[in-house]
């Protein structure tokens, strides 16, 4: 039972961090109809950001402050430079041009920092453990899982509280409605690639002390990400969030249980490869049953 | 496949110049050439094949790479098993990826945008996961094929056989894509992006259209993975992996889409400066990056477009 | 016209540019496939310095024989790295390639290369597919066939008596046969097994199983970012004061050390080669190679300068003459170079027969931390496929 409740934060540790880049795909994608796989670029520059300020004697805080705004710097460069070009144009040029910035990004890095992964320390006091009744539990995945849902309900606050939130649920809905609003499109546009971008950079600065900051480490959570913003229904925060945990939830639970439940009805070599192989795939056995049964997602927005 | 004199000129000149690859490289006393031309022509049939699809049915499958692994794994698996005759082991990659595409479309195509792509990809990243998983396929080492198929009366050993067996496949394709697209089917495909009322009125039923067509591109893709294999000999996971599906698209969009043949010039430009920056300099990545992003943000009906001139194709 | 002159010349060049132009061939010409992009780019980037080492050390030359080597990245894609072999092959007539990094890109390149007559010298992987009835005679291997590490792994959890393992590994055959070359050697009782997605970053859940597990040690084969991410997981679990970590040396050296930071103490490791080994073709080594390249060696740094060496040896038998193949394979096989590691001699398939190190990281004297040596674990081991190999 309390391996179970474990499992079950893990996913939710993960879900929550996925969430934080999933929040800025979403929007970008909601308001600007931009296909943006440079996204998880960004995330590895927060992280390579965070981690080389740490190096250089920053405190943790500060790093991963470092981290958040070095990535929303390197958004804004983006957006002026390239994604403001591409508003209206085609998904496939999308598609292709932030194909091209990964390229850049990837050896960008490699470039400044050497191909070597970097060291980012946790700090020590959140090093430990923390007794939580029965359950032993890494203090910082805890604050992981903390500053997730805190971002989260800001995210909510702004959303659905300020002239900014109100005009990006309107564009989300409506691209059209933006300008018949009276509003400056371009810089609402600039506005939430930026603030995606950060909040991509927090993930990636946050997640610095638990992973391997290194090249390519944007790639493997790219994915994890359309993910979740597919299964979500896009545009929508509230999709990202629940599409965000149940990512988190099924690929944490997946490897945790599917082996073993094979192993109860299989013999040991069919159950190991088979469990295991499910296990690999289950979040996307989970995306094409949800869109086989919900085309849109599960909190389809607008026009799509 | 609306042509311009024009384009005409071009796809005729482009045609000329893979034949000419042959007698070039004998005279300059380059074999590479050959080698490096088959590449660029079965990643050209694989995105003709996606081109088809995506530049006339507009549907971005983002796991096209499925099916070239699939017809890869396919030729690999009968070889292994002793059947080397290409005459079968051919037409069973065909079909494998052809049924695989169908069942694929059948049940994506209730969706559409970036759900489409998302769903093509979930499909996708099955089978990649599946060919690392089973031992008996090599796993993520992959697998070997101890000789070429077997064709009756020529001799696939020859890397310069097997490049003229690969340009007649991609012929054959080309054809096979213009004659479809030509069609009412095809006028029934194109009309499925936005007027599906048209659709109808041709007597088609849209989504059965969309399934024929994903089929064919998923065949396609099967022939461009079995030619992979003889011409590797060796097929492996990253065949099927994510990023491979990403090189066809780039490879047909680069090229331009709607036009077919601008897969071709996709498929040599991508390759070779591939090779050609990697050849240079350790950093061939940003570089590469550099001229994509140029060609997106400039060229925006790709090369073919560029070259060919814009026709409303 | 003019545009379609421009359309068909572009066609053409664009076709032709990747051949290039054959130069006069003056040096033996080695042609180095690696991995230098992705995130596996430091390994290739580690042999290719280690070579380039041996070849500055000499000026240009190796066993006094003027070469010219040619580094190409295969990006881990084994379609890459045959499309490089095929033209340095066909194009620059190389006859002596080395440098692959991954065992699926060599599995793809080197078959038809020796059957062609080429010879591959590798300073890495040892896939078991080539060692044993895969074997050839052009084919030598100077790093260690893959399922040592893991055996001398399992050698050394059997001699520090951990009772009870748990083993973790990515769910693919190499990562099998890493786990079944830990169990040839480690005769405890293993409490599991798991086995991890390919690309995991988040290892909570298995994380969680192994603390179930209530093991006294663990071994895991998970290369590089994979093992930085998991060992950093692991020991933010608390699971460090009551598991012993041994692991192979794809999972502790000097990079993933660094990468880990005070989180590596204690690690138990092992080797084929340690920086502090006190044979003096290693003290030179290690001593060049930190003043050349401002980083610490590691293991993959020291097999790409071996290789190099147990080239030079052969060059220098044949005078610089490739084409005498008996006569060069002759001199390859005698491996009459000072190797870094010690004691170096190949066995009837042309794979290593070695000793093998235990380590551990400790603080050193500037506070900084080391991967320290604690003598040998295996003596003169050679690989279990060895006797399938009939050459």
């Amino acid at each position: 039972m309390t391996l179970a409740l474990e499992q079950v934060l893990n996913g939710l540790q993960f879900g929550v961090m996925i969430f934080l880049l999933a929040a800025g795909l979403t929007l970008v994608f909601g308001i600007m109809r931009v296909i943006n796989l440079a996204h998880g670029s960004i995330y590895m520059l927060g992280a390579y950001v965070a981690a080389a300020s740490e190096a250089r004697g920053l405190p943790f805080a500060a790093a991963v402050v470092a981290g958040a705004l070095g990535a929303a710097l390197a958004g804004l460069v983006v957006e002026v430079v390239v994604i403001r070009r591409l508003y209206g144009r085609d998904h496939l040029d999308q598609v292709l041009a932030t194909f091209a910035l990964i390229l850049i990004a990837n050896d960008g890095v490699s470039i400044v920092w050497g191909k070597t992964p970097l060291l980012m320390s946790t700090p020590p006091a959140l090093g430990g453990s923390l007794a939580l009744g029965p359950l032993t539990y890494p203090s910082y995945r805890l604050v992981l899982i903390g500053a997730g849902i805190a971002v989260a309900v800001g995210l909510y606050l702004i959303v659905q509280r300020t002239r900014l939130g109100m005009l990006m649920r309107a564009g989300a809905t409506d691209r059209e409605i933006l300008g018949a609003l009276g509003a400056d499109v371009a810089r609402i546009s600039t506005t939430v690639f930026v603030l995606g971008a950060l909040l991509a950079g927090l993930a990636g600065a946050l997640l610095g002390p638990i992973l391997a900051v290194q090249i390519g480490m944007g790639e493997q959570i790219l994915i994890l990400t359309f993910v979740a913003i597919v299964l979500g229904g896009l545009g929508s925060i509230r999709g990202a969030f629940v599409g965000a945990l149940l990512v988190g939830l099924v690929d944490t639970l997946g490897r945790a249980y599917l082996p073993s439940v094979f192993h109860a009805v299989a013999g040991p070599d069919v159950a190991d490869s088979l469990g295991n192989g499910l296990a690999a795939v289950a979040i996307y056995v989970l995306m094409a049953i949800v869109l086989i049964w919900k085309p849109r997602g599960l909190f389809p927005v607008g026009s799509g | 496949m609306v042509s311009t004199p024009r384009r005409r000129i071009v796809l005729a000149l482009t045609l000329l110049a893979l034949v000419a690859v042959l007698p070039l490289s004998a005279l300059a006393g380059q074999p590479f050439w050959v080698n490096a031309a088959t590449r660029i022509v079965i990643y050209a049939i694989a995105a003709l094949g996606l081109d088809l699809i995506l530049g006339y049915g507009g549907m971005v499958s983002f796991g096209h790479a499925a099916y070239f692994a699939l017809g890869g794994y396919t030729v690999a698996i009968l070889a292994a098993n002793g059947v080397d005759a290409a005459l079968i082991s051919w037409p069973a990659a065909i079909l494998v990826a052809a049924a695989f595409a169908a069942a694929v479309g059948a049940l994506s195509l209730r969706t559409s945008g970036i759900f489409f792509i998302m769903i093509t990809l979930a499909f996708a990243q099955m089978i990649y996961y599946a060919t690392i998983a089973v031992k008996a396929f090599g796993g993520a080492d992959g697998m070997s094929l101890a000789a070429r198929s077997v064709v009756p009366g020529i001799d696939l050993r020859d890397p310069r056989v097997l490049y003229a067996v690969t340009l007649v496949m991609l012929f054959g394709a080309l054809a096979l894509a213009g004659v479809l697209i030509d069609s009412r089917f095809g006028v029934a495909l194109r009309a499925c992006r936005g007027n599906e009322r048209r659709v109808r009125a041709l007597g088609f039923s849209v989504f059965r259209t969309k399934l024929a067509a994903f089929a064919i591109a998923g065949a396609i893709a099967g022939l461009a993975g079995a030619l992979w294999a003889e011409y590797a000999r060796f097929v492996s996971p990253d065949m099927g992996s994510w990023t491979r599906s990403g090189e066809f698209l780039i490879v047909a969009i680069l090229g331009g889409t709607g036009t077919l043949a601008g897969a071709i010039f996709g498929s040599t430009v991508l390759l070779e400066l591939e090779s050609l920056l990697a050849g240079v300099t350790e950093h061939w990545m940003i570089a590469l990056g550099a001229i994509l992003l140029v060609v997106v943000l400039f060229a925006k009906r790709g090369l073919y477009g560029w070259l060919a001139g814009s026709s409303d194709g | 016209m003019h545009k379609i002159a421009r359309a068909s010349l572009a066609a053409l060049l664009v076709l032709l540019l990747g051949g290039g132009a054959a130069r006069a061939a003056e040096p033996v010409k080695i042609g180095m496939i690696t991995t230098l992009s992705t995130a596996g780019g430091y390994l290739g980037e580690d042999v290719r310095d280690g070579f380039q080492l041996a070849i500055d050390e000499e000026h240009g030359k190796l066993g006094g024989v003027p070469v010219q080597l040619l580094v190409e990245d295969d990006g881990l894609k084994p379609a890459s790295g045959k499309q490089i072999a095929d033209k340095y092959r066909l194009q620059d007539k190389v006859q002596i390639f080395t440098g692959i990094i991954y065992s699926n890109v060599a599995l793809a390149v080197v078959p038809s290369l020796v059957e062609d007559g080429a010879f591959y010298l590798s300073p890495n992987a040892g896939p078991s597919q080539l060692a044993g009835k895969g074997c050839n005679k052009n084919y030598f291997v100077v790093s260690w066939q893959n399922d040592t590490p893991h055996e001398a792994t399992g050698a050394y959890a059997d001699y520090l008596h951990i009772p009870k393992m748990v083993v973790v590994a990515p769910n693919y055959p190499a990562g099998k046969d890493a786990i079944a070359g830990f169990k040839r050697f480690y005769h405890g009782e293993i409490a599991g097994e798991y086995y991890t997605a390919l690309d995991q970053t988040d290892y909570s859940a298995e994380i969680a199983k192994i603390r179930d597990a209530k093991a006294d040690g663990i071994f895991y084969f998970l290369p590089g970012g994979l093992g930085i991410n998991f060992i950093k997981q692991f020991t933010q679990a608390g699971l460090r004061k009551s598991m012993k970590v041994v692991l192979p040396e794809f999972s502790l050296e000097s990079h993933v050390v660094s990468a880990i930071g005070d989180d590596a103490l204690g690690l138990y490791g092992t080797g084929h080669w340690l920086a502090d080994l006190p044979y003096p073709a290693n003290v030179a080594f290690v001593k060049a190679y930190t003043a050349k390249y401002h980083r610490d060696p590691t293991p993959y740094a020291s097999q790409g300068y071996d290789t190099a060496k147990l080239l030079a040896g052969a060059l220098r038998a044949v005078g610089g003459d490739v084409s005498k193949a008996d006569a060069f394979r002759d001199a390859l096989r005698k491996a009459d170079f000072k190797s870094t590691r010690g004691a170096f001699k190949f066995g009837p398939n042309q794979h290593p027969i070695q000793d093998w190190y235990s380590a551990r990281v400790v603080r050193g004297k500037n506070g900084k931390l080391v991967i320290r040596g604690f003598g040998k674990i295996l003596r003169d081991t050679g690989d279990v496929y060895a006797s399938q190999c009939k050459l």
